[in-house]
């Protein structure tokens, strides 16, 4: 393979790179980049004027359902949605079935991932933080670490013993992994639904309450300023009060750092007046003041990353009543479009914040690599056109799924194509 | 006269208009009622099928004699014996059921918007008989209705829902419908039963049966149920009577005398005492049959507009 991308817009946060200029991969690998190049014939030329190449993206918070709930979404098709997406990565979550809790389940998901990407798309499992998702016994963390592990969470299962939860500090802070919190106090949200407030009172459904979420951030924080040598991340934060404890405790110099998923900072419960199932996720939407809340945290860096938390499920399960539904939407074909829409045109972001949020922070908290655009280093790109309109269809995802409530939306900002490991894949 | 919606799925947002033309379309019924002869033409040759997946008898009842009074065919499908014992879903029993060439649904389920998923999956028109903690309308109708009746208009009368308003579909369409319509609408009950935010719906919040008896017309009395105690959402039946239960001694209080409305079916002697259920301002056999006339209405005019 060998490319010319023609006068793209180079945004690298990682060494301040902001220019217009040309440059030239061979085998996968950055040969040259420099002003107006004219390579010979051999090489395919794309035209990238106004449009931006940053390095890959990474989504660390995918449900690829495979092994167990391949009827949801497989390796093949997640990893296809993630590649239109703009993500040269995805981080997938341990609750499959069997959960991934073990070396050997590790391992699978990350071969697959390169048996059917090619290497397109690199998947990088997060373990089991406990025996299947239990709550109960540590997961084997070292072998876990060993097979290719990037991190330990229990996800969609949120680790409520604190003696269990100190324990996971403990041990995981020996392989200087971080442990992904879905913070949510069970007894508070049992039968919950959606989030507790003005619409819940209005539609009559059970609530879950904003507190839930930041009780069990604030235990753990207070678990974690006693094993201060553990690494914190908090999933999908969806609270003002959330937010406020990590500044708190960023500001006590704890490891800790968090997400929040694109629908969090795009839409709020009131649309759950027409019940449709495609808006009940956990943690649920919440209020207007909650989306701005998260909007100016990660404008100010209380929030690190942007991860869409992409969760499967068919038309079948989603096509119930609203108590009766799963929780969960797709996220990747649309994570970096809402983003740029919601983030970037409305100032909160800048586009090196932006790239930041989506390869920069989530690889240094996973103690990935951080990918570079010099010469002579692996061409991990992400290609964006951040003034592109375009209408989100999801009969065109490459998602098995199509649970997204953002059908019909107009967007502003897409990306138009990955490039990794000497694979490329544009989309329009 | 047509209603705005094919559907009646609740209250909020329904226009004055509307309710209005729902309450004067079910005053005409109420005298068919009264006629020896309680059998109309109108829905002649439709045929409704009531959907019940939460027991019920009242509701069923009413909504069942309201649809053969109508003249319309009727049949009855409720959970126990169905196919939904066998994991069929919703969306399937509702379209196999409209496949047989049903006109309206009549739907009452525990899941909050079932009725609204309803309207998505079949062309029938949906009427919601109730729908988890969310809207009861035509019991709010009736009730209108009776409070219509005895005050001759809902403007400014003020009534107070008192008991479990956080699990009760029937206090929300109530103060949807009454605060509509002009009335004063407050809730009363533990904190703990009381939903977040409810304020924000136009309805002043007590919790003292004292602080707010002086000041009604109308009390609302919802059934209180014994699974809450268990969930903790208050201490003993006991306690509740004590402090929430209405009783005679203290309606007395009042200046004049409260109109009493209890949705059914009664706990005796625990959310209200039995001396004001059957006592001279007790409205609650009214509010039955007005629930007759109301559910005629509203099956009148969605069944034949189209």
């Amino acid at each position: 393979m060998k490319l010319h991308l023609k006068s793209a817009h180079i945004i690298d946060p990682s060494s301040g790179k902001d220019t217009i200029q040309d440059i030239l991969i061979i085998d996968g690998k950055i040969e040259k980049i420099g002003n107006s190049i004219t390579p010979n014939k051999s090489f395919e030329a794309i035209d990238l004027k106004n449009k931006i190449v940053a390095p890959g993206f990474i989504d660390m918070h995918v449900h690829l359902r495979e092994p167990g709930y391949e009827h949801k979404e497989t390796i093949t098709t997640g990893c296809a949605s993630a590649a239109a997406g703009g993500f040269t990565a995805v981080c997938c979550m341990p609750n499959t079935n069997p959960a991934i809790d073990e070396e050997s389940v590790a391992r699978y998901v990350q071969e697959e991932g390169k048996r059917v990407t090619g290497g397109l798309v690199d998947v990088f499992p997060i373990a089991a933080a406990t025996k299947g998702r239990k709550g109960e016994e540590l997961s084997p963390m070292a072998e876990l670490a060993k097979a290719g592990a990037v991190a330990f969470s229990d996800d969609g299962a949120p680790i409520a013993n604190p003696e269990i939860m100190r324990r996971i500090f403990e041990y995981s802070s020996m392989y200087g992994l971080a442990v992904i919190q879905h913070a949510e106090e069970p007894t508070m949200t049992k039968n919950g639904l959606m989030n507790e407030g003005f619409n819940s009172t209005r539609f009559g459904m059970p609530g879950i309450p904003p507190i839930a979420e930041e009780l069990m951030i604030s235990r753990d924080l207070i678990i974690l300023k006693y094993i201060p040598k553990a690494k914190y991340h908090v999933a999908h934060i969806s609270t003002t009060g959330s937010i406020e404890c990590i500044r708190r405790a960023k500001k006590d110099r704890l490891n800790v750092t968090c997400e929040a998923a694109p629908h969090h900072f795009s839409i709020t419960d009131d649309l759950i007046e027409s019940f449709d199932t495609n808006l009940k996720m956990n943690p649920p939407l919440r209020t207007k003041d909650d989306v701005e809340a998260i909007k100016e945290a990660l404008q100010d860096g209380a929030i690190d990353v942007i991860a869409s938390d992409h969760a499967p499920h068919t038309i079948d399960e989603k096509e119930v009543e609203f108590a009766q539904a799963p929780f969960g939407i797709v996220g990747l074909e649309t994570s970096v479009g809402l983003a740029i829409t919601e983030l970037v045109e409305h100032k909160y972001l800048s586009l090196v914040q932006l790239i930041e949020k989506f390869s920069i922070n989530p690889r240094k908290i996973l103690n990935l690599p951080i990918i570079k655009l010099e010469e002579g280093e692996i061409a991990n790109l992400t290609l964006l056109d951040p003034k592109k309109e375009w209408v989100v269809d999801v009969s065109s995802f490459r998602s098995k799924s199509k649970n997204s409530p953002f059908n019909g939306w107009k967007l502003k900002g897409k990306s138009i194509g990955v490039i990794n490991n000497g694979k490329i894949m544009l989309t329009n | 006269m047509k209603l705005q919606s094919k559907h009646l799925l609740g209250l909020e947002g329904m226009s004055k208009e509307d309710m209005t033309l729902i309450l004067d379309t079910a005053v005409s019924f109420k005298e068919v009622l009264e006629r020896p002869i309680k059998k109309v033409p109108p829905l002649q040759g439709k045929t409704i099928v009531n959907l019940f997946f939460e027991s019920s008898t009242r509701t069923r009842i009413s909504f069942e004699l309201a649809e053969r009074r109508l003249s319309a065919d009727v049949v009855n499908f409720t959970t126990s014996g169905s196919s939904v014992s066998k994991g069929e879903t919703l969306k399937d029993t509702a379209r196999n059921i409209e496949a047989m060439k049903i006109d309206m649904v009549v739907i009452r389920h525990s899941a909050s918007g079932a009725p609204h998923f309803l309207t998505r999956v079949v062309k029938a028109n949906v009427i919601n008989a109730g729908d988890g903690a969310h809207e009861h309308p035509t019991q709010a109708l009736l009730d209108m209705m009776t409070l219509r009746e005895k005050f001759g208009t809902l403007e400014g009368i003020r009534v107070c829902i008192v008991g479990d308003i956080l699990h009760s579909r029937v206090a929300r369409s109530n103060i949807y419908g009454l605060k509509t319509m002009g009335a004063e609408v407050s809730v009363c009950a533990p904190t703990t039963l009381i939903p977040r935010q409810i304020e924000q719906l136009g309805v002043k919040v007590y919790n003292k049966l004292e602080d707010i008896i002086p000041h009604v017309d109308a009390l609302n009395v919802l059934r209180i149920q014994l699974e809450r105690q268990k969930s903790g959402l208050f201490p003993s039946l006991r306690e509740y009577h004590r402090y929430f239960g209405v009783t005679k001694e203290k309606v007395d209080r009042a200046p004049k005398p409260i109109t009493i409305m209890h949705p059914g079916p009664i706990n005796r002697d625990v959310e209200l005492s039995a001396d004001l259920a059957d006592g001279p301002h007790s409205v609650i056999l009214e509010q039955v049959t007005n629930g007759e006339a109301v559910r005629m209405a509203v099956l009148y005019l969605l069944g034949t507009s189209n």
